[in-house]
């Protein structure tokens, strides 16, 4: 397997009051280009940490990211980050923020012309044409995670990283965006890290879904490779046991998971996990 | 039949005619008939309250004494127009009769350097005013702004700067005006001053107690940037002026414009005692002087001060406000 973007036994270890807390502890992954990839775990497992990792946001502690064989230390465009709030400048128009990103990104490379008509082919891309002149407070939160997706991928990245990208959306719009991102990754062939809580959704996108064990100290616990032909049609898969078993496995890795982790508070009773982060299973309609 | 049809059509525009009105009406009732009821009732009751107050310059002033004395500060106005018109004419005449007369160019120069000295009426004290608190509050706001960005940006900074911020913050304008008033004695020598030293005094006066606000403000508004929002910067890879114009700038905005505000707010209150104690022609001055006089008038011209800065502090924040809906970027943010 060729190694596109090498995660390298990262940990990461934060000193609090209560002492050093270590919250990954050996993480590895490799990617291949093209590949797409979701981080599943229950919550506070640092599976976000991982993203910020491999984002350059946090530097670890142990261990490196590596992609197209250089280590990345810092953050920068070629891994673009798609964030749970969108983070777009509520002061600028939804043109103006992708086109903040592609000015900084093509500034020496390409003239006005070809940024502002690369700028309206990523919103073209996310089907946001329509709403150009529009401020991010104008627009519904499914639009904003759509102009978000298209400043990130307007980067032209090497990687794509997704924090829960449509977990603060209504489970209709969520459905769109999921249908929307299959679309893109099936023209563009990005390679893509998401983080999601939902099984469905990361069933139905993922080549591989990376199961994390509960953190501190957390590890990628299992892999699942799914072995489901492309394009996927959500519908058609409901009734499909391939897919079904895919979802099963999950699910079975997750409530392991889940006793493991109430056992644990039972003896521990001040680290309660919070009740809205838990991963949902929810029927495919 | 089509009569019958005109007619109930009549009778249902009028009906709705007749709801939009009323609608109207209640909107007009609150919007202006209860303050214009709260303010008579007010009226009243300052009439009533000033008549049991005897100080030895007379009654306390009541609402018509007020209101006399308003109209008679514009009649001086007015005349003291008049009277300045009239020097510059008699002044031109004279001019051209030198120049007629082959008067040598000195005298002659000298003749049209001549300026009116006539008393200051109560407008141009009030402009006077509004010069000297917009000078204190511009160089207050060019200094303020610049650091508290700076120091918003670098924490290190922020708590080297933050003590002596807090130390300064509350003291009195008239605890610095002794020091203001010797430090520009001592500094500002000149033969030919272009500002006169009581100006100077007031508005530095003013600067002093403008800064802390808006430093306050715009740092903390700087400091809360969405974290998210730096994410952004840093994975763009945006220069330090880039993040600062694009980024730190705009979202800082309204805490920095209720800096400003509250900023100005104070200025106005300190620049009356500044100008009180420093004699600068103002607003404060006037107040000063009328309470020196001490003659049968005098309270309730002071009243009309009282009035008058109330109602100019009041639309300077108003001003300020309508600048901030239009800089800034959440439309939706509920100003008041």
């Amino acid at each position: 397997m060729n190694k596109y973007l090498e995660i390298d036994h990262v940990g990461i270890t934060f000193p609090t009051d209560n002492g050093p807390l270590t919250v990954l502890d050996g993480v590895h992954l490799n990617l291949r280009q093209g590949e797409f990839v979701s981080l599943i775990g229950h919550s506070g497992c640092g599976k976000s940490t991982v993203l910020n990792i491999v984002a350059g946001l946090l530097q670890a502690t142990e261990g490196g990211v590596v992609l197209e064989g250089k280590e990345v230390n810092e953050p920068g465009p070629d891994r673009a980050v798609v964030f749970q709030h969108h983070s777009l400048m509520p002061w600028l128009s939804v043109y103006d923020n992708v086109r903040l990103a592609v000015d900084q990104v093509f500034k020496k490379s390409r003239s006005k012309q070809e940024r502002h008509e690369w700028t309206l082919h990523n919103l073209e891309l996310v089907h946001m044409s329509h709403a150009l002149d529009r401020k991010p407070d104008e627009i519904s939160g499914g639009m904003k995670q759509r102009v978000g997706i298209a400043r990130a991928l307007a980067m032209e990245p090497k990687v794509l990283l997704m924090d829960e990208p449509f977990g603060a959306l209504d489970s209709l719009t969520r459905t769109h965006m999921q249908d929307s991102l299959m679309e893109i990754q099936t023209r563009l062939n990005n390679t893509v890290i998401m983080i999601t809580h939902d099984v469905d959704e990361a069933v139905l996108l993922s080549d591989r879904i990376i199961m994390m064990t509960n953190g501190p100290k957390a590890k990628v616990g299992e892999i699942l490779d799914i072995d489901l032909p492309r394009p996927r049609d959500r519908l058609a898969l409901a009734e499909n046991p391939t897919y079904n078993h895919y979802r099963a496995e999950v699910v079975r890795f997750l409530h392991e998971r889940h006793l493991q982790k109430e056992q644990k508070d039972d003896k521990n009773e001040d680290a309660k996990p919070s009740e809205t982060d838990e991963p949902v299973v929810r029927l495919v309609s | 039949m089509s009569h019958a049809n005109t007619l109930t059509a009549n009778v249902f525009t009028t009906y709705l005619n007749r709801l939009t009105a009323a609608v109207n009406i209640q909107k007009l009732i609150k919007g202006l008939l209860v303050p214009f009821v709260a303010l008579l009732f007010f009226m009243m009751l300052w009439s009533a309250g000033a008549q049991q107050v005897q100080t030895s310059l007379g009654t306390f002033p009541g609402p018509v004494q007020v209101w006399e004395q308003t109209k008679a500060l514009w009649v001086e106005h007015q005349e003291e127009r008049v009277k300045e018109t009239a020097f510059y004419e008699r002044l031109q005449k004279r001019i051209d009769k030198a120049v007629a007369a082959g008067k040598p160019e000195k005298k002659i120069e000298r003749l049209k350097q001549r300026k009116y000295t006539g008393k200051e009426t109560f407008i141009d004290q009030i402009f006077t005013s509004l010069i000297t608190v917009a000078t204190g509050f511009v160089l207050a706001s060019l200094i303020a702004i610049p650091l508290g960005i700076i120091i918003g940006m670098n924490h290190t900074l922020y708590s080297a700067f933050n003590p002596i911020i807090q130390l300064l913050k509350p003291v009195s304008p008239l605890a610095w005006l002794p020091l203001v008033t010797m430090v520009v004695s001592a500094v500002y020598v000149s033969a030919d001053p272009m500002f006169s030293k009581s100006f100077l005094t007031s508005a530095i006066t003013v600067t002093l107690c403008c800064l802390w606000p808006t430093i306050i403000n715009t740092a903390v508004g700087v400091a809360g940037v969405d974290k998210d929002l730096i994410n952004v910067s840093r994975v763009l890879r945006l220069g330090w002026l880039t993040k600062t114009v694009k980024i730190v700038l705009p979202s800082s905005i309204p805490m920095m414009f209720t800096g400003l505000r509250l900023s100005l707010g104070i200025g106005w209150m300190v620049l009356i005692a500044a100008e009180m104690l420093a004699q600068n022609p103002g607003l404060g001055k006037f107040v000063w002087d009328e309470f020196q006089n001490g003659s049968s008038n005098s309270l309730a011209r002071i009243m009309v001060a009282v009035i008058a800065i109330g109602a100019i502090g009041f639309l300077l924040d108003r001003g300020m406000l309508s600048l901030q809906k239009i800089v800034s970027w959440d439309k939706n943010a509920i100003l008041r």
